[in-house]
């Protein structure tokens, strides 16, 4: 032990650096922590964006495609069917999607990217039934609507867009997932479609 | 064993610490029924720590075993039963002393100085044990478990830019799944006991520290005999430790009674959709927390924007932590303070009750008015505190303990 006098600047110094770099070590080990709570690899595999082969949707065709453990639709819609949704606006809870149902991109009367294609997660927003597809005979659920889709569990009724009508226990529109076109007959579904 | 006790002593503090803590351990004499809430939340902690060791020797912690598993020792571990009701009343009952406890505190002022970390302490416990006891509810694996545990992790998904990234952080899936069971079983078994067993300890270390309050509200302390002993206190132990044993009797009759003749409390502690699986694909016809967390969930529904209302749920807690810095006020007990200190009281509680009852019910246009009046009145009691405590209109305090 040496008498020499205290240096309190010094001691201060090698105070403040030690604990400067021992908290930084602190931050580092904390990382496989914290990062471990993130989807394994396996989940992240179940969860992987879907492609969607759309060159052979006949019109009026409706194909599913599993997306995290949920039913995907895409429908062809034919040029009738669009024509049709412009005019129902008053017999819906939400014609213009004002709920966040769907990513920004498909806010618009026929809620998908392209007017003839229609993609949607396949759940009843009421109570999670998948509705059944009435192509041409939805007619007797709604006068003057001809295609639709109709839950069987608790009747909730919703239009080609997935647009839910008035008065049907659901309250929401059904889901649309993010998705995007990598070229005219593949879509990817999981992925948000850039800005 | 005098040599015994002389041996261990000198090495270390046994009977210093009896003695500090237990039969030297001065406490007001004029304890009432509301004092006998703290040592039974004590009791009812050992029961959870006990009853949870037993059960995690037969429980299965993943999304496929899981609901299997709780049927398991419902049906086929010898007792099983009786372990897993224990647990599972015993977390509403934990409820019933802690909301009591926390009464107590409130008419008689026990937050007030010196006694504000005494309080945070109490309220970092009433935190962690809501996290505890919503975890611990996802375990069984049914409906409930499932859409309950959709429901709360979701409301992290209103906070803006990292909601989303932080929700999926929490389920370690894109929805709530095996992962998200085995972590939450993690936290509920080991993590949050330890710090729940943590924050207790540094409760009553402080509770003891600074003296315990009392329903006067002033302090024994400040009138001490020859020897340095308060006038007006008696040693815990024989007094209190006897008392508290009646309470515990008291208790454990209903306990008991919950436990053998309606071990669901009537669906409110076991919810009905709780004894079918939990299935992703079908939401239950209506989705309520579990009585405890109803007062809260009910000021999260009646604003209408989620975000704001997520945000009301967190003030309706966190405002409970600063109480001490908004009572301005240097009365403690609502013995000795103005009516409307005391209709304040009466009226928070009135609306945390209402609150209460409509969190369980399904929400309606009138029910939704009602929950944003109650809403309204809870956060005014706190708002009203702050502005009459300043110069209330307090009656003079008595020198030494009354009845």
């Amino acid at each position: 032990m040496s008498n020499a006098p205290v240096d309190a600047g010094r001691r201060r110094f090698l105070t403040w650096t030690t604990s400067v770099v021992g908290g930084v070590g602190a931050a580092f080990a904390a990382v496989p922590f914290i990062s471990s709570w993130t989807p394994s690899a396996k989940a992240r595999a179940a969860g992987a964006p879907v492609e969607v082969d759309i060159s052979k949707v006949e019109p009026g065709q409706l194909i599913r495609v599993e997306w995290r453990g949920k039913p995907v639709w895409v429908v062809n819609r034919p040029q009738a069917v669009l024509d049709n949704l412009e005019q129902i606006g008053d017999k819906l809870a939400d014609p213009d999607s004002s709920e966040p149902q769907q990513p920004p991109y498909t806010v618009n009367t026929h809620r998908s990217i392209k007017p003839q294609l229609f993609v949607g997660v396949g759940l009843c927003t009421h109570l999670g039934c998948s509705p059944t597809y009435l192509p041409g005979s939805f007619a007797e659920q709604v006068q003057g609507v001809e295609y639709g889709f109709f839950c069987p569990c608790h009747g909730s009724k919703f239009d080609m867009a997935g647009r839910v009508f008035s008065g049907v226990p659901a309250q929401l529109n059904l889901a649309v997932p993010p998705h995007q076109y990598l070229d005219d007959s593949t879509i990817l579904v999981g992925v948000d479609q850039e800005a | 064993m005098k040599a015994l006790i002389s041996w261990i002593d000198d090495r270390i503090p046994m009977t210093k610490t009896w003695e500090k803590h237990i039969s030297k351990y001065p406490a007001p004499k004029n304890f009432n029924f509301w004092y006998f809430f703290g040592s039974l939340a004590m009791l009812v902690l050992v029961n959870q720590l006990l009853t949870g060791i037993w059960l995690t020797m037969h429980y299965n912690p993943t999304a496929e075993g899981a609901f299997a598993s709780v049927e398991y020792i419902m049906r086929d571990v010898p007792w099983g039963w009786l372990l897993r009701y224990m647990h599972s009343t015993g977390a509403s009952a934990f409820f019933v002393v802690v909301y009591l406890h926390m009464y107590r505190g409130l008419i008689y002022g026990s937050y007030q100085k010196p006694r504000e970390l005494l309080w945070l302490f109490g309220m970092l416990i009433f935190l962690v044990l809501m996290a505890e006891a919503f975890m611990g509810y996802i375990l069984p694996w049914g409906q409930m478990s499932y859409w309950g545990a959709q429901v709360i992790i979701s409301l992290f998904g209103a906070i803006p830019v990292i909601g989303d990234d932080l929700t999926l952080w929490i389920r370690g899936d894109y929805v709530v799944s095996g992962a998200t069971l085995n972590r939450f079983f993690a936290l509920h078994v080991v993590a949050l006991p330890l710090v729940l067993v943590m924050l207790v300890f540094l409760h009553i270390i402080a509770l003891h520290e600074v003296g315990s309050n009392n329903p006067d509200g002033i302090e024994i302390k400040k009138n001490k005999d020859a020897n340095g002993w308060p006038k007006d206190g008696i040693p815990f132990h024989p007094y209190y430790s006897v008392k508290d044993i009646v309470g515990v009797v008291g208790f454990l009759f209903f306990f008991c009674f919950v436990i053998f003749f309606m071990p669901d409390g009537g669906g409110y502690f076991l919810e009905k959709p709780n004894f079918e699986i939990a299935n992703p694909l079908k939401t239950p016809e209506h989705i309520a927390p579990v009585w405890y967390f109803t007062p809260f969930y009910a000021i999260l529904r009646a604003i209408p924007d989620k975000l704001g209302g997520v945000i009301m749920m967190g003030l309706s807690i966190l405002v409970l932590f600063i109480l001490p810095w908004l009572d301005r006020c240097k009365v403690k007990s609502w013995r000795y303070r103005s009516m409307l200190h005391r209709l304040n009281i009466a009226q928070f509680i009135v609306c945390f009750i209402i609150l209460g009852v409509l969190g369980v019910l399904p929400p309606t246009e009138g029910r939704t008015l009602l929950a944003q009046i109650t809403t309204f009145g809870y956060f005014a009691f706190f708002v009203l505190l702050w502005f009459y405590s300043k110069n209330e209109a307090t009656k003079p305090l008595p020198e030494r303990l009354t009845k």
